[in-house]
Formats: structure tokens, sequence, C-alpha cells
């Protein structure tokens, strides 16, 4: 029998772009992957597919291939919903991405329910998507944006989410499962029952949980749920938005157009029922299909073994890396509470720097702020490097990262 | 590493000890930027004398090769006339600090080394126009710095 580290290297070959060579013919370390990940032949293929056998568009025909379409692109609704244990698939609304998703609820769920001096409750260590939607809404509606703060691990400082519930006022909690910067876990349980007694809506930006852990929304008990596609081996532009029926339901439509409707007539419009009441507009229905075979393609490995292989990952990392001297990690040191993401910086080299120089060994960081301004200013930085593992990460790979460091260290004389 | 591109000891140099690092209070321009893509934020502060420019210094966060282009800049204008800096060119910049390939090469980072000229090319049309009121010597700097990369 294959040992789980084998099993996870032999993987590798199902991934073009991992056997490419860059700069001076340097084998790619690809850890950037909390912005996007690379994708396996099953979903470039399925893609293909698409496009050369059936291409067509769904829901309006009733030809032979947009009964195909229809149903491969249906279908991928029945494989989300499986996945994340729900019931009812018209829960399931196909969106852009994470980004779209938040800013649909903001639109659509904020516009008819948040008030004057209502508050949205947010948390310092959101992703710019879910702070910059809850700006416009609350500046529109003359409502309150209130942060949760973090503390000094990097986690949050649940008193504080105490306080505002009991204003009285709160609409809505709306947080990341995981954070994208710190890789810090959310306590989703206690967020959820907290807000549950005070019956106030909660909304998780999953964007970098659901790639990388067992997710299950029946457990879970939240309101709206969101993620990308891209994030978890599939194509760009497929994005989830998940709601309670109920919720949606009484919601108003976000964009209008085709497919939306039930009836138009001059002046007035039916809605369609769900979930193509938010879906208007021909759908990104290659990019659909092949996100089918991302999820097949993660299950079959499984989502327990993928956080193991991460945690392990994340583990050797954060040791290897605790004996660079200057070299200063951000978010908690406890593993099990973090997922694969590791944010750092290096004496005082700017992350451009340590990202341009080791960039030259084939390693891919990312460097910035991460979208995560209020972080930044939280940390006191700019900036940081972070990297980010998946499936097919290696130690060896890690290995590569820390030697590259040790460049920047020489080209900097540290 | 000898022979990097990027990382010559000069740049290196810049980026440890910044030339003219530092704030001029109530100087006759003041112009703030930053680079959306990765948050580096620059601050340039300059002093008009006799249509020259006596004083000058910048501060901020930024990257090495940021702070080496801020360094540089502030070094090769001070003196200078107006003039002179309203036609100063990118590739003079660049060149001083071996850093013309940039423009070819790296999409990326020639943001961060021309940061420092976009912010100068601002900061004396404003002065021109909102200072002087003398929209026709501010000529068309904004634009040229708009398009700069
Ligand atoms: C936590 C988090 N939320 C939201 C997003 C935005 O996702 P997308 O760009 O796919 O809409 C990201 C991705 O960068 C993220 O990490």
């Amino acid at each position: 029998m294959q040992s789980t580290a084998d099993a996870f290297e032999d993987l590798r070959k199902d991934f073009p772009v991992l056997n490419r060579r860059v700069r001076d013919d340097k084998k790619l370390v690809y850890f950037d992957n909390a912005a996007t990940t690379q994708k396996p032949n099953q979903v470039i293929d399925a893609i293909s597919d698409y496009y050369q056998n059936y291409n067509s568009n769904i829901h309006r025909a009733v030809h032979a291939l947009a009964e195909e379409s229809t149903e491969a692109f249906e279908n991928t609704r029945d494989i989300v919903a499986k996945f994340l244990n729900i019931e009812d698939s018209r829960e399931i609304i196909f969106v852009r991405g994470t980004t779209e998703g938040i800013n649909l609820v903001a639109y659509a769920w904020g516009r008819d329910n948040v008030k004057e001096g209502d508050i949205i409750v947010t948390t310092e260590y959101e992703h710019h998507s879910n702070i910059v939607p809850w700006q416009l809404l609350t500046q529109e509606k003359k409502a309150q944006l209130k942060y949760i703060d973090i503390d000094d691990n990097g986690e949050l400082m649940l008193d504080q989410l105490d306080d505002y519930l009991s204003t009285g006022k709160v609409k809505l909690v709306t947080f990341s499962h995981m954070s994208n910067v710190l890789g810090t876990i959310s306590p989703v349980e206690k967020i959820v029952s907290k807000c549950k007694n005070a019956g106030v809506k909660v909304l998780i930006d999953a964007a970098q949980s659901v790639p990388h852990m067992k997710v299950n929304l029946n457990e879970i008990g939240c309101d709206f749920f969101v993620f990308s596609g891209h994030k978890m081996l599939g194509p760009t532009g497929v994005g989830v938005l998940w709601a309670k029926k109920e919720i949606l339901e009484k919601m108003s439509p976000f964009l209008g157009g085709g497919d939306m409707i039930r009836e138009v007539h001059k002046y007035e419009t039916t809605w369609n029922d769900l979930p193509y009441k938010f879906e208007a507009g021909t759908p990104n229905i290659a990019d659909v299909i092949g996100f089918a075979k991302a999820i097949e393609y993660l299950e079959k490995i499984g989502m327990d073994n993928i956080r193991n292989h991460e945690l392990e990952l994340t583990k050797y990392a954060l040791e290897e890396m605790k004996k660079i001297p200057g070299l200063t990690l951000y978010g908690t040191k406890e593993p099990e509470k973090r997922g694969g993401v590791i944010s750092f910086n290096f004496n005082d080299v700017h992350p451009h720097d340590v990202g341009t120089i080791i960039d030259k060994d084939g390693v891919a960081i990312r460097s910035g702020h991460h979208c995560a301004q209020v972080l930044m200013e939280k940390l006191n930085v700019s900036a940081t490097n972070r990297a980010s593992f998946y499936i097919y990460n290696t130690k060896e790979e890690i290995d590569v990262l820390i030697a590259a460091l040790q460049n920047v260290a020489k080209v900097f004389k540290l | 590493m000898s022979g990097d591109p990027i990382y010559t000891e000069m740049i290196i140099e810049y980026s440890r000890n910044p030339s003219n690092f530092g704030k001029i209070d109530n100087a006759h321009i003041h112009q703030h930027d930053a680079n959306p893509l990765c948050g580096d934020t620059i601050d340039l502060y300059l002093n008009i004398d006799d249509n020259k420019i006596s004083e000058v210094k910048f501060d901020g966060h930024g990257c090495a090769i940021c702070m080496a282009c801020c360094s540089v800049l502030t070094e090769m204008i001070k003196g200078k006339t107006l003039d002179d800096v309203k036609k100063f060119d990118k590739d003079e910049l660049l060149s001083e600090l071996g850093l013309e390939h940039l423009v070819k090469t790296s999409p990326v980072r020639i943001k961060c080394a021309l940061l420092s000229l976009k912010s100068l090319k601002f900061g004396i049309y404003s002065y021109f126009v909102d200072k002087m009121k003398d929209s026709e010597s501010a000529g068309n700097l904004n634009e040229e710095a708009a398009n700069l990369y």
C-alpha cells in the first residue's frame, strides 16, 4: 500500500503546470495557493470537452446539445450540495466568486433589511471583499459597521461580539471561516450560537476554508455561506452562494434580466423559482461544469486527508522558519488552530524584495497586503510575505523556500 | 550574489541608508502617493526658491527599488530649476541605478521604481496650477505623470 505522502506526491502528475520550469530553469515551487490553486487535467479536460462536444446555452432550448449542457450544469449544483451536505440543491446559487456572493447578499438582502442605526459586525482579519460591500451598505443606510478585533495571537476577541449583540441593533455578523493572511480558523460554532441566541443573521466567507477542510453546512447553522471555485482546483469565474431557502425566497433579486424571470410584462415582472431568480443572464457554463470535476477530485482524496496533509506541511514549515534569525511569523503558534497559510516578514526587507529574490529560485509566494489592509494596519506593517500550501505541495518544496530565504539574507547582508 | 540585475550593491546600500530621508514642515510642495498593488506609500517634500529646488526630502515605506529610486531622484533634482525638472525623463533615473531593463522585464517592479518620479511630476503640476495659478507652465505634466507606467 502507498503511504499517504506518496499518494499526495503521486497526484502532482495530474497538474501539468507543476512540471514547468521558471526563471533560470528552476523547478516551480507554487506556494500562492491562497490566491488561486493550480488545475488538474480532469478540470481542464472537462472544459475543453464541453466546448468541443456540446457547447450550448442552457435552460432555454430543446435541442440535444442544450439538453446535455443543461444536465451537466445542473449536475454540478447537485455535486456542490452533496459536498456541503445540503439537502436542497436549489439553495446553491452560482456566482462569479466570493466577492460577487458577498455583494449579492449586501445588495439584495442588505438593502431590504438594514436600516438607519442598525449594526453590521465584521472582523479585523477580513478580505476587502468582506469589508467594502458593508461600508457601501452602511453608508447608504446610515447604519454602522463594527469590527471584532484580533488579539496578539491573531484570534478574534469574542467578548466584543457579545457587547455588540447586547445593543440589540445587530442585523448581520459576517466573518471569514479562515483568515487569508494569518491562517487563523475562526471559532465558527461559538460565533453562530451567540448570533442565533440573539436572533442575528450570520454570513461566512469560506473562500479559505472549503478548499482545505471538511465543511458540513447542515451542522454549522449559518444563514449565508460563500466561496470561490478557483481556490479549490476549479476554474476562475465560478463561485457559490448558499443561503437558506426561506431567506432566498423573501430576498429581492440582485441582477435583472434573462433566466431570472417567470413572466415579463411591460411594467412588471414576476420572479423565477430558486435558484434561477438569482442567476440572471447566461452563466459561466463551461467553468461550472469544470468545477464539478474539481470537487470530485478533492472528494476522491478526502477532505480530512487534505487537512492532515496541509497540517503536516504547516508544522514542518513553521519549525524550519522559526530557525531563521530575523524572521517574524504572524498568527497563532498552534498549527491546529490554523490552515496552511503562513505570513511572515524577514528583518526589515520589504516583502516585494523577498518575493523577487526567491522567485529567482522558482519559489512563488505572495508579497503585499493580500487585500487585507485593515489587518495590515493592525499588524502595523504595510505588507507581508505569504506562503500558502495545497494538496500537491511537499516538504522538499518547503526546503527550497528555506534555502531561498537564506539567499535573501545574503543579498541584503543580514 | 554578483551580477544580480536588480539587487546591486548600490540599490541595497540606498535601501539601507536612503538619502534625503525625512520630512519638511510646511513644504511648498507636498505630494503623497501610493502603489495600490503593494501598499507602498511615499511622501515627497520640496521647497522652491528662485524657481529652483532648494530643498527636497521624502519619507514612506517601500521596497528596496522604491527607496533607492526616491533617494537617487531627490539627489538628482536638488538645485535644479523647475524647467529642468519638468523635462526630467524616466530613463535618466533608471539608468542612474542600472534599472533600464525593468521597463521590459518587470511590468510589476517598474511601478516601484517610478513611483517617486510620478509623485514629483504630479507635485510640480499642482504647484503650478494650485499655488502659482499658472496652468500654462504646468502644461500636461499631470498626463505625463499618469502615463509614466
Ligand atoms: C478570505 C477571502 N475572501 C474573499 C476572497 C475573494 O475571492 P474572489 O477573488 O474569488 O472573489 C478571497 C480571495 O482572495 C479570500 O481569501
